[in-house]
């Protein structure tokens, strides 16, 4: 089991490597809306920039998900059904997202200090708060997307499913990322709230493993 | 007309919650006055919308074990009533805000809360007309929907007690708890209101249940 999942892992990071297109795709897609932001908005205050950078997640996310469902072809499908189970598949995809997505959040947090100013105070707390961000949201999102690809029109579905289903986590996420801009929370309340996302993210990967396989086969 | 027991029981308790949750007396106070009696509207239709949508997870979860056309019905049919519910407990509250807390909507987490409740389950119905063959669209359906329900539980339980709020009991219990309320009260609604409300939704969703089992019947015996 152990062994697919490295296999189809490593075929997905291969496949990035090869053909690099979700990798610039996505790249591009950071560097573009982040440049917009800052023509539009120059140097935000520190609330705008925190509230934005959570937002500018999300759609990252959702772009750079949505395509690992997407290009896997019905007959790529059908070969993945004979060599593996679904449960090796859910979880390479869900690493492999991971990683896109660990790697996305680092590239936009950082041009986000060089274009719109830097607010941070504790940057390692706030690149950290971002990490655990960053695979809140790839997990929510991979499983959307495998549910996606079931129906028509993806993409917008992803949007109509997911964003409902984020808010929660992201209005957590933009609470707690105000630590690394300075503001001071009661002892335990930051912990908490960390503790309850990482608890999410168990659990989201753990509906992910026990109801992906009732969508693996049509 | 025959009645099967729950269903008198219904009439019996919410015909009590009229009455008495009008015409009894509550405890006078301040900015509250008499829109405390909404309690007895407001409150049960959570109560109701968790035990309906409840059911229909739990129907969800039966399809999933063994695909059958009736359960996918049942859990659809729950999760419109629930839905249902979601906007009346909305409305009651928006009703309620508008008199104690000067406006309708004022970003209430728990207000947030339910208003990611009813998305949720709209994405639902959108994400299962979106798919045109039957089977797969019940399948899919079932997994959106118990994902969905677990994702909305920390939305509903635990975050509301970390963020401050301006529903009652925030800060520890949300809930309602029953320490706090006045005794005559409290007779009317733990007993009456709040059982009589999720029978109702109830007794509204077998009444879908079996409209849908009429329309669907080439469906459910082929």
């Amino acid at each position: 089991m152990y062994k697919h999942i490295v296999t189809l892992l490593k075929k997905d990071l291969l496949l990035e490597l090869r053909q690099q297109y979700t990798f610039y795709g996505v790249l591009l897609y950071v560097a573009s809306t982040i440049f917009v932001l800052y023509l539009s908005l120059e140097q935000p205050e520190t609330n705008v920039w925190n509230g934005l950078f959570w937002m500018i997640q999300l759609f990252i996310c959702v772009n750079a998900v949505a395509k690992s469902f997407l290009q896997e072809t019905k007959g790529r499908m059908l070969y993945f059904y004979s060599i593996a189970g679904p449960v090796q598949f859910i979880i390479a995809k869900l690493l492999y997202n991971m990683i896109i997505m660990l790697l996305m959040s680092g590239i936009s947090l950082l041009l986000f200090q060089l274009l719109l100013g830097n607010p941070l105070i504790h940057f390692w707390q706030f690149a950290g708060i971002v990490c655990l961000g960053s695979i809140s949201l790839s997990i929510v999102f991979t499983m959307l997307a495998a549910i996606a690809a079931k129906a028509q029109q993806q993409a917008s579905l992803m949007a109509i499913m997911g964003f409902p289903i984020i808010i929660p986590q992201l209005l957590l996420l933009m609470r707690i990322s105000k630590a690394g801009l300075g503001e001071v929370f009661k002892e335990s309340a930051l912990s908490d709230m960390v503790w309850l996302l990482t608890g999410l993210n168990g659990l989201v990967m753990i509906m992910a493993v026990i109801l992906f396989p009732f969508l693996w086969k049509d | 007309m025959k009645l099967s027991w729950w269903k008198i029981l219904c009439i019996v308790l919410l015909s009590y919650v009229l009455f008495a949750g009008f015409l009894m007396a509550v405890p006078r106070k301040a900015i509250l006055n008499e829109t405390i009696r909404n309690i007895y509207f407001h409150v049960p239709m959570w109560f109701g919308m968790m035990t309906i949508c409840g059911c229909s997870v739990y129907h969800s979860i039966l399809f999933l074990r063994k695909p059958d056309m009736l359960t996918d019905i049942k859990a659809t049919s729950y999760a419109a009533t629930g839905m249902l519910y979601g906007v009346l407990g909305i409305v009651t509250g928006a009703i309620w805000a508008n008199y104690t807390w000067g406006k309708p909507w004022s970003n209430d987490i728990k207000q947030i809360g339910s208003a990611i409740a009813l998305l949720i389950y709209a994405a639902y119905f959108v994400l299962r007309n979106s798919i045109t063959d039957i089977d797969k669209r019940a399948r899919v359906g079932a997994v959106y929907n118990i994902f969905a329900f677990v994702m909305l539980l920390p939305a509903l339980w635990i975050i509301p007690r970390m963020m401050e709020s301006l529903h009652p009991g925030g800060m520890g219990n949300p809930g309602a708890d029953p320490r706090d309320m006045d005794a005559r009260m409290r007779m009317i609604f733990w007993p009456a209101a709040v059982p009589g409300f999720i029978l109702l939704g109830l007794w509204i969703s077998s009444l879908t249940i079996r409209i849908r089992k009429i329309e669907d019947k080439n469906l459910l015996h082929a």
